[in-house]
């Protein structure tokens, strides 16, 4: 379905997960995270590229490959994106839920 | 609050009693899942459930090869010396390659992630294990009393495993 965030039209899921990363951008991004109640940092912002970086080398999201990512530990990963870290900040960065369940 | 309430659940209260491998995952993985969904999750270490964070037991965990049906061997067979050693040595391969962790790195995620272990102290006592005994990662010796209180709230769940 198409909904408007920051003023640009976009595809996304039933959950408001993008369903095309070519239509993401920043703005977005941070319009997202707002609606979570999240503002951005700049610490908030390496994760996310970290996550995006993943997301393109087509590797699997989950809290365990986040805890040897040694961009973020698990404890910090909790602390930036409370209630649901990975469902959360993989909305923010325009990718996919991970279905994984550790 | 209550208004808002619309019977989500917001707490996971999950009371470990077995230390074979299978409950011990089930545990750690329900805890972990309920995490991973922005739910609060604690673990109670009751019985034998405790081995899942003795310092030096939970390293040894094994998978019950005899009285469970789903392994599809006999009971005579499953009781042979070395069987249960051979089916945990094979499930622990598969689960290595679904990125499953071991006990250790487990326990080590789940109290990142904000959970909270306690053991139970009749089962402390009977066992005549010490805190010092037990992972380093659990919060305290408790009573039942108290993970009651702990699991107080609108939207707690409680779990016996």
């Amino acid at each position: 379905m198409e909904k408007v965030i920051a003023g640009k039209t976009v595809q996304v899921n039933e959950e408001g997960y993008l369903t095309d990363f070519a239509q993401w951008n920043q703005t977005i991004g941070e319009e997202i995270a707002n609606e979570a109640s999240i503002t951005m940092t700049p610490r908030h912002w390496e994760v996310i590229k970290y996550l995006q970086d993943q997301h393109q080398q087509k590797v699997a999201l989950s809290i365990r490959k986040i805890g040897q990512s040694k961009v973020v530990d698990i404890k910090e990963f909790y602390a930036l994106f409370p209630q649901g870290p990975l469902k959360v900040s993989t909305k923010i960065a325009g990718i996919p839920k991970p279905a994984s369940c550790i | 609050m209550t208004t808002e309430f619309n019977g989500e659940i917001r707490k996971m209260m999950i009371i470990l009693s077995k230390a074979t491998l299978e409950n011990v995952y089930a545990a750690f993985v329900l805890a972990n899942g309920a995490r991973m969904e922005g739910i609060e999750a604690e673990i109670f270490f009751t019985f034998f459930g405790l081995e899942a964070i003795h310092s030096k037991k939970l390293e040894h965990l094994h998978v019950a090869t005899v009285g469970n049906p789903a392994m599809h061997m006999p009971t005579l067979l499953g009781g042979l010396p070395g069987m249960e050693a051979l089916a945990t040595s094979m499930m622990k391969k598969e689960m290595e390659k679904i990125d499953m962790p071991d006990v250790h790195e487990f326990l080590d995620i789940l109290v990142a992630s904000g959970v909270k272990l306690w053991a139970c102290r009749l089962a402390m006592d009977m066992f005549h294990y010490k805190k010092e005994d037990m992972y380093e990662g659990v919060e305290a010796v408790i009573t039942v009393g108290d993970f009651y209180k702990q699991g107080s709230g609108i939207g707690t769940h409680m779990l016996f495993i």
